[in-house]
C-alpha cells in the first residue's frame, strides 16, 4: 500500500468540534487517486495530516509501510506535497527556491541543479528562472509550487487542488506532468474541484463529507452504483445543492 | 552541512532584497547614534562652554545688586540679559516667552539694603564672639524672604535647574561674604578694606584637581562618544527584533512553513541558520558603528571614538550581545502570530529593556528594588561591559562578571526557543 489511513480522528487541540472521524483508507502504489467534496468536508485535513503537518488525535496513518509520526523524519522523504497555498519564498527566484527545498528535500548539490534544468523545461520556467517568484504570474506560480513538491522524486506525491486559478494552458501542462509521473510509477493523490480535470486524471476516487468518506471507487463503479452519467452528478446527488461555507 | 550553507545563503538573500529592513537594520541605528552623541554632546559644550541665557530685571539701585550680576557673569554658566526696571513678574514671565529665555531673576528694590543689614547683623555675631564690641546702630529690620526670585520654564531639565540654582547661590553667597568682611573689617580698623585685600580674601580661584579613574591608570577624560556608541550599537543590535522577529512570523505564518514541516529535515536547522545570519548582522552593525565612531564622527565636530586596549575582549562580547540580540528576536517571533504582534512587542520591549539596562537613565542612579530589576535586561549587562572596555579600560578578565550573566540569559532564551518550537510540534 502507498497510503493506509486506519480509525483516523481529527480535532484541533481544545475544539470539541470534530473534523474527520473513523476514516479508514487504502490507496495502492502507483495508484491515481482523488478525494473529493465539498468546502469544509475535511479534504484538506485530511491531506494536512496523511502529509504530518497535522497531528491525528487517533488513528495511524502509514506511508509505503512507514508510520507517519513515528522518530524521525526519514519517511518525509517518500513524498511530495503541492498544497492548494503557494509554498515557496516570494523574494527568491524559481531556481533559489528549487536549490532550498532541493536540499531540505535530501538532495546534494549535484542532484538538485540536475533536477531544477529538468523541472524548469518540463514546466516552461526556463525563461524565469532568475525572476523573483513573488512577480510571477498565478499561471507560473502554480508551476514553480508544482516543481518544488516533486524536486527529490517522491514516490508519493500529495496536490491539494494544484490547478486552482489558472489558464486552459497551465492546467493542461500540470496534468500532462502529472500524467506523466504516475505512468512512471508515481502514487498521486489529489483533491481538486475541478471534477472534468479529475475524470481524466484519477482513476480511483472517494467522496469525503462532513469528516467522513461516504463513497469510494472508480467513476465506472461509482457511475453503476448510483447510476449518474459524471462525477458532477454523482457529487451532487451525494453531497447535494446546499452551499457549505 | 550542505543544507545549513544553503539556508544561510537563502536567510542572507532574503535580507539583503528586503530594503526596509537593511534601513532599519543599519541606517536607523547610525542615525540615532549621531543624532544622540551630537545632542548629548552640545548639551555638555552648552555647560561647560557656551552660556544659558539669563535675563535680569533689577529694580534695586544700590551697589550689592550690581556685585551679585558681576558674580552671576563669573560663575561662567549664565549670560545676563538686561530687563527695564519696572516690568512686574507678569511682564518678566512674558519676556521669558518673547525672548525664549528658560530663566530669568528679580532683584527686588531694597535688595542691597537687605544685603547690607544681613551682612552687619552676621559682623556683629562675629564682632562679639571676638570679644569686640559691635555696631550699634539700630538697622531696619526685615522679614526672613529670599532675596531675589528666580523664574524658569518647566522645559529645563531638573539637573540643569539644580545647576543655576547652586552657581546663583555661589554668586550670592560671594556677595554676602564681601559685604560681611567689609563690615567687619571697618568695625575693627574704622576704615574702609582695601581693595587689593579684599580681592585676595574673595577671589581665591582655587580649582579642583580632575582625575578620571581607570582600571588602566589612564588620564583620559569620557567624553559623549565613549559614553554614546557603545550603549546605541546595543540598542541597534538588539532593534534587529524587528527584522527577525518578523522573518520568523512570516516563514511561520506563509505556505512556505507548511512544505517545510513535511520535508525530510528538522527546522532547527532553519533556527540555526536564521541565528548564524542574524549574528552576522548584528556584528556588521557594530563595526559599521564603531568604525563611524572613530573615522567619521572627528569629520563632523564630535570626539572621536578610542576603541578599547583589549580587542578580543571587545570581540567576545559583541559576539555574545549579538547572540543575546538574536536569540531575544526568535524568542519573540516563536510566540507571536502576526507580524504586528511581533514587532510591536519588540520594539517596545526593547526600549523597556533599554531603560531597565541603563541605556537611558545610568544603572547607578536606580534605587533599591529597580537595581535589582535592571539586572535582568541582558542590555544591563553588554552596557556594563562595553564601558568597563570603552571608559574604564577593562580587559577581558575584568567584564567576565558581565559576560557571565549575559550569556546565561541567552541560554534561557535558547531554552524557551526550544521548548515553544517543540509544544507546536516544529522540531
Amino acid at each position: 500500500m502507498a497510503v493506509s489511513v486506519e480509525h483516523l480522528d481529527f480535532r484541533y487541540p481544545g475544539s470539541e468540534d470534530v473534523l474527520l472521524s473513523g476514516l479508514n483508507l487504502a490507496i495502492a502504489k502507483g495508484e491515481s487517486f482523488g478525494l473529493f467534496g465539498p468546502n469544509g468536508a475535511g479534504k484538506t485535513t485530511l491531506m494536512n495530516l496523511m502529509t504530518g503537518v497535522l497531528k491525528p488525535s487517533a488513528g495511524e496513518i502509514s506511508l509505503l509501510g512507514h508510520k507517519m509520526g513515528g522518530s524521525g523524519k526519514k519517511v518525509n522523504r517518500l513524498f511530495g506535497f503541492v498544497p492548494q497555498d503557494f509554498s515557496f519564498y516570494r523574494e527568491l527566484s524559481a531556481v533559489e527556491n528549487l536549490e532550498f527545498y532541493g536540499a531540505w528535500a535530501g538532495l546534494d548539490s549535484k542532484r538538485t541543479k540536475k533536477r531544477t534544468a529538468e523541472l524548469l523545461s518540463i514546466l516552461g520556467l526556463e525563461d524565469v528562472k532568475d525572476k523573483e517568484v513573488g512577480k510571477f504570474s498565478g499561471g507560473m506560480k502554480r508551476r514553480i509550487n508544482l516543481a518544488i513538491g516533486v524536486i527529490h522524486n517522491p514516490s508519493i506525491l500529495f496536490l491539494d487542488e494544484p490547478t486552482v486559478g489558472v489558464d486552459v494552458q497551465t492546467r493542461h501542462a500540470i496534468i500532462s506532468y502529472l500524467k506523466e509521473l504516475n505512468d512512471n510509477g508515481t502514487t498521486l493523490i489529489y483533491t481538486s474541484h475541478q471534477l472534468s480535470e479529475a475524470e481524466t486524471l484519477c482513476r480511483q476516487m472517494a467522496l469525503i463529507d462532513s469528516g467522513k468518506i461516504i463513497a469510494e471507487g472508480t467513476l465506472e463503479e461509482l457511475s453503476k452504483k448510483y447510476k449518474k452519467k459524471s462525477l458532477e452528478e454523482l457529487f451532487i446527488s451525494l453531497t447535494g445543492k446546499e452551499f457549505r461555507d | 552541512m550542505y543544507k545549513l550553507w544553503v539556508t544561510i545563503k537563502k536567510d542572507c538573500k532574503i535580507l539583503l532584497r528586503d530594503r526596509t529592513g537593511i534601513l532599519l537594520m543599519f541606517v536607523m541605528p547610525i542615525i540615532l547614534v549621531v543624532v544622540v552623541t551630537s545632542i548629548q554632546n552640545s548639551t555638555f559644550q552648552l555647560i561647560g562652554k557656551s552660556k544659558l541665557p539669563l535675563l535680569v530685571c533689577n529694580k534695586d539701585t544700590g551697589q550689592a545688586s550690581l556685585q551679585l550680576i558681576g558674580a552671576i557673569n563669573r560663575v561662567g554658566l549664565l549670560k545676563v540679559s538686561p530687563l527695564p526696571k519696572n516690568e512686574s513678574p507678569e511682564d518678566i514671565k512674558q519676556a521669558m516667552k518673547d525672548k525664549d529665555a528658560q530663566l530669568a531673576i528679580m532683584i527686588p528694590a531694597d535688595f542691597s539694603e537687605r544685603e547690607g543689614a544681613k551682612a552687619q547683623n552676621s559682623a556683629n555675631k562675629s564682632l562679639k564672639s571676638f570679644g569686640l564690641q559691635p555696631d550699634s546702630t539700630r538697622h531696619k529690620a526685615f522679614l526672613p524672604e529670599p532675596p531675589f526670585t528666580l523664574y524658569f520654564s518647566p522645559i529645563l531639565q531638573e539637573s540643569l535647574r539644580f545647576s543655576v540654582q547652586s552657581g546663583l547661590t555661589s554668586a550670592l553667597q560671594l556677595v554676602e561674604g564681601r559685604e560681611t568682611l567689609r563690615k567687619l573689617y571697618y568695625a575693627i580698623n574704622e576704615k574702609q578694606l582695601p581693595p587689593d585685600l579684599e580681592n585676595e580674601m574673595l577671589n581665591t580661584q582655587s580649582a579642583i584637581g580632575m582625575v578620571s579613574v581607570s582600571k588602566t591608570g589612564g588620564l583620559g577624560l569620557p567624553n559623549t562618544t565613549q559614553h554614546n556608541v557603545p550603549a546605541w550599537t546595543i540598542f541597534a543590535m538588539f532593534f534587529i527584533i524587528m527584522s527577525l522577529s518578523a522573518s520568523v512570523v512570516r516563514e511561520k505564518t506563509s505556505g512556505s512553513f507548511i512544505r517545510l514541516k513535511t520535508l525530510p529535515t528538522n527546522y532547527n536547522v532553519g533556527m540555526v541558520s536564521k541565528q548564524i545570519t542574524y549574528l552576522g548582522v548584528t556584528l556588521l552593525q557594530a563595526l559599521v558603528i564603531f568604525s563611524m565612531g572613530i573615522y567619521l564622527f572627528p569629520l563632523i565636530g564630535l570626539p572621536g571614538l578610542n576603541l578599547p586596549s583589549d580587542l578580543t575582549a571587545l570581540v567576545i562580547a559583541t559576539v555574545i550581545t549579538g547572540w543575546c540580540a538574536v536569540s531575544y528576536a526568535i524568542m519573540v517571533g516563536v510566540f507571536a502570530t502576526t507580524q504586528v504582534q511581533g514587532n510591536g512587542f519588540g520594539a517596545v520591549s526593547i526600549v523597556i529593556l533599554s531603560v531597565m539596562g541603563g541605556l537611558m537613565v545610568p544603572s547607578f542612579a536606580m534605587q533599591g528594588g529597580l537595581r535589582t530589576v535592571s539586572n535582568l535586561s541582558p542590555l544591563h549587562w553588554s552596557l556594563q561591559a562595553y564601558y568597563d572596555l570603552f571608559l574604564l579600560g577593562g580587559k577581558l578578565s575584568d567584564v567576565f562578571v558581565n559576560l557571565i550573566p549575559l550569556f546565561i540569559i541567552t541560554l534561557v532564551f535558547q531554552l524557551v526557543i526550544f521548548l515553544q518550537l517543540k509544544r507546536k510540534n516544529l522540531i
